[in-house]
């Protein structure tokens, strides 16, 4: 198994270059150039210092080698400096991942935890009430839009009953909490967005699992274990279900852009100081160096995601973990 | 010693529940099987052999299909009329199962030792620590060298023949009256099948087993069953001793079975 | 079970289709023109589904709003279509190195969060309906290619022994008499989902300020402009939100159908 995970992490290189190109190619589609952008309005900005400028940001260098300096840089977690406010993209970045982190994390956690034992209820109640009812709920929540949700919860929870905060990530008062109470504060911020975020997972995951185990109910393994005197609560969890959620790693891996894309919604809504209003934010004021910089920590992010996602599927396969 | 009496069992699909006996998979079967017996179950693919055993001990999907009508009676005991719990008592322990295909009957996730654990301590027969000896004593009854190895193994790391030794040791694990073997050997290559064929032989005599052998392979029939019977589109055409029924066949249908071998075909014998 | 679904999903998504295309025929009103002095009124005879801040009728709004955003939806889907069908009929069909590379940028393109390049891409460009539909297609092809893809690996496999037994026979005529009935079924189930997604992401480009551009309404932006009354009330921001629910959930509901019934004729 070492070989695969060796060769695994060497198979990510291409792909992580493929990214920096792609995000690079992405902000250069714009016609002429981001000098032009900050100078267009300023009669008074001469030609030379226009032509200072570019050279300052290595804008007069061919495409090629602007991207090979850009790569040079990034390498070292150089980002540049944001055209809106010049501090450091790194900085800005790193202060809003954590809370974009914690919130996708947090609904990764509660899609599993729901998602799976709704689905395997469902499969092994099919065709039953239960099961058409939950199908209902999932194919309703799953067609939701996230920013309709965002806002109807917003106006029924926030607005209209009060019982949880719908903007930023801790109140006015923050600084004045208890460690607990401070706890508390952002677990109340967090819960609207999590839901959110979470909901069409959820439906999605548990949509999986239950034709998922479907298939593996009618499987002759399932058979044996009956025919060998066990107990019916014992084959479906301990038999089937074992084997029902091992690809579900992998769908997890596969739905880390679909959270963190989301989260761009959510977050403007909700106000939330994260990543994805960073990124929507700098979109909105053509702040390239901060929309490259997310790109491409977006899309490495989801990278490990997935490296994560399959090492796990080996380890817990044994077909894969005892084979060369 | 089992007795089948008229048992009937159809597939939804058939919509057989309006119809009494049109299309049911097995229709009004009677057999009788005795201790340390091999009784061949003949016919070929959608005869209602497999249906037939299966429906033994109800381990037909409810979604699937149903048993309409008939008995299964085993020590006395109408095994359709019993309660989940009891049932469960019935399998393993006294009817167990092996499959066509060991790869698939096999769960891929867990050790072969782990599986064959589970039928032990379902039934109460060994607690946690003396569950692996009596697993590996399995193995070894079904000719398995390296028990040890093949205990901690997962089934894909096992060879063919190795994986249905496996799932043989499973089900003798509870030291069964009856194994019903539904095509043990017709996923398996002829040497791996003779030394499968040999294993069960003497199954039978070490642990005074009955063997429900399904298959549709006359040629393996001959060489090891006692008695024997002949589907055909779920109805028992002819029954009987092997010897009796293999020489001598009355039904136009079990003629055209044993007639249509190879060595026939050599000689020219025309059917 | 089956039947429901793709029943339930097909009427869903006629019902819409005709209502957005008999749209100057069932509204009554301009979608564009102001009228402040009728400004956010609530659902009434005169006004459905009630206007909205600067006294738009927000019935005409919502259903022209759809005919945009179904059209957005359903050509972009085309787009992914045909961009997908030919980069996995390539990779499927020569394999080797083609195959390598064009796998690998599927890889890559499957990284990046769709809204994330969507956006940039938008903001680069300037917003635009042409902008926004070849943006969505070429951000939800590399489903669809890895989809023919395999279907042209497995029948691959297949093509050999047919060959051999056909003699050499048309080997290219077989593969698309089995090809086609074969790649379709995945491929159509695919596209009616996409449109779904599709539909999801021009509303929230919409919403977001950079898709459909005021004054011309779409779903999404009907309800970015609701949200200013947010509190106040209920309908410029309840009508448009629910179409989009409706319409996502009528194509899923019928992709679902479409799937379950392709599932026992998979050869």
């Amino acid at each position: 198994m070492r070989h695969y995970l060796i060769r695994r992490i060497i198979l990510t290189v291409p792909t992580i270059i493929g990214i920096s190109l792609v995000s690079f190619v992405v902000i250069h589609l714009a016609p002429g150039n981001p000098v032009d952008s900050m100078t267009m309005l300023d009669p008074k900005v001469s030609f030379e210092a226009r032509e200072k400028l570019m050279a300052q940001y290595g804008l007069d260098r061919p495409i090629y080698a602007q991207y090979m300096d850009w790569v040079r840089r990034i390498v070292f977690l150089d980002f540049g400096v944001s055209y809106r406010d010049g501090q450091k993209v790194i900085a800005k970045v790193a202060a809003r991942a954590p809370v974009t982190l914690l919130i996708n994390i947090l609904s990764v956690l509660l899609i599993l935890l729901i998602a799976i034992p709704i689905g395997a209820a469902s499969a092994v109640r099919c065709g039953g009430l239960y099961d058409r009812f939950t199908t209902v709920i999932v194919f309703i929540g799953f067609a939701f839009p996230g920013f309709w949700l965002a806002l109807l919860l917003m106006s029924l929870f926030g607005i209209r009953l009060g019982w949880l905060p719908v903007q930023g990530i801790v109140s006015l008062d923050f600084d004045t909490l208890t460690a607990v109470g401070k706890t508390v504060d952002v677990a109340m911020h967090l819960v609207l967005p999590v839901f959110v975020s979470c909901v069409g997972g959820i439906a999605g995951m548990s949509r999986y699992v239950r034709n998922n185990m479907l298939e593996i109910l009618h499987k002759d393994y399932i058979k044996m274990a009956r025919a060998k005197g066990i107990k019916e609560r014992d084959v479906i969890y301990k038999h089937a279900l074992g084997n029902a959620v091992l690809p579900i790693i992998t769908i997890l891996g596969l739905s880390v852009p679909g959270l963190i894309g989301g989260s761009v919604i959510f977050e403007s809504v909700f106000g939330i100081p994260g990543m994805g209003r960073l990124f929507y934010e700098s979109v909105m004021s053509r702040d390239y160096p901060v929309v490259m910089a997310v790109l491409v920590i977006g899309a490495l992010l989801t990278l490990v995601g997935n490296l994560m996602a399959d090492i796990s599927y080996s380890v817990a396969d044994p077909r894969v973990r005892y084979d060369k | 010693m089992i007795q089948i009496n008229h048992l009937t069992v159809c597939y939804n699909q058939t919509g057989c529940f309006a119809k009494a006996s049109s299309l049911a998979a097995v229709d009004g079967v009677s057999l009788k099987i005795q201790e340390k017996s091999i009784f061949a179950l003949v016919g070929e693919s959608g005869s209602g052999k497999t249906t037939l055993g299966l429906a033994m001990t109800r381990l037909i999907n409810a979604g699937e299909g149903g048993i309409v009508s008939g008995s299964v009676i085993v020590d006395g005991e109408n095994i359709l009329r019993l309660t989940e719990e009891k049932l469960r008592d019935i399998r393993g322990r006294k009817i167990s199962y092996i499959f066509q295909e060991p790869a698939s009957a096999l769960n891929p996730i867990m050790t072969i030792g782990r599986q064959i654990d589970e039928a032990l301590l379902a039934h109460g027969i060994a607690g946690k620590k003396k569950v692996r000896d009596m697993a590996l004593e399995s193995l070894r009854a079904a000719r398995l060298d390296n028990a040890g190895r093949v205990y901690d193994s997962y089934p894909h790391q096992l060879s063919g023949g190795m994986k249905q030794r496996a799932m043989i040791a499973m089900a003798i694990a509870a030291r069964p009256r009856l194994l019903i073997a539904d095509e043990p050997t017709t996923a398996l290559d002829i040497d791996t099948e003779k030394e499968i064929l040999d294993l069960l032989l003497s199954l039978r005599a070490e642990l005074r087993l009955s063997i429900l052998f399904i298959t549709h392979n006359i040629r393996i029939v001959k060489d090891i069953a006692d008695e024997t019977a002949v589907m055909c589109k779920g109805r028992v055409v002819e029954a009987g001793p092997a010897s009796k029924v293999f020489r001598a066949p009355r039904h136009e249908y079990t003629k055209l079975l044993v007639l249509s071998t190879p060595e026939n075909f050599r000689r020219g014998i025309k059917i | 079970m089956t039947n429901k679904l793709f029943v339930t999903g097909m009427a869903i998504v006629s019902v819409l289709a005709v209502m957005v295309l008999m749209a100057p025929v069932i509204c009554r009103y301009d979608p564009v023109s102001i009228n402040i002095k009728q400004a956010l009124l609530a659902p009434s005879n005169a006004h459905i589904f009630g206007t909205d801040y600067l006294g738009r009728d927000l019935f005409s709004r919502v259903i022209y709003g759809g005919r945009v955003s179904m059209m957005i939806g359903l050509v972009a889907v085309m787009i992914a279509l045909i961009t997908g069908v030919v980069v996995g009929s390539i990779s499927g069909y020569y394999g080797g190195v083609t195959d390598l590379v064009l796998m690998g940028v599927v890889d890559i393109m499957l990284c990046f969060p769709a809204l994330f390049l969507i956006l940039a891409v938008v903001a680069m460009l300037e917003p635009g309906i042409v902008n926004i539909m070849v943006i969505i297609g070429l951000t939800g092809w590399m489903g669809v290619a890895r989809l023919v893809r395999a279907e042209i690996l497995s029948l691959k496999n297949r093509e050999f022994i047919l060959t051999s037994r056909a003699l050499g026979a048309g080997s290219a005529r077989i593969i698309f008499k089995h090809l086609i009935p074969n790649a379709i079924a995945p491929v159509l189930v695919s596209a009616v989902l996409g449109v779904a997604g599709a539909v999801l992401l021009e509303s929230s480009l919409s919403f977001l300020g950079l898709g459909v551009q005021l004054p011309s309404p779409s779903w999404g932006n009907i309800l970015m402009e609701g949200k200013a009354s947010l509190g106040v009330c209920w309908w410029p921001m309840a009508f448009p939100g629910l179409f989009i629910l409706i319409t996502v959930l009528g194509f899923n509901l019928l992709g679902e159908g479409l799937r379950q019934f392709f599932l026992p004729y998979k050869v």
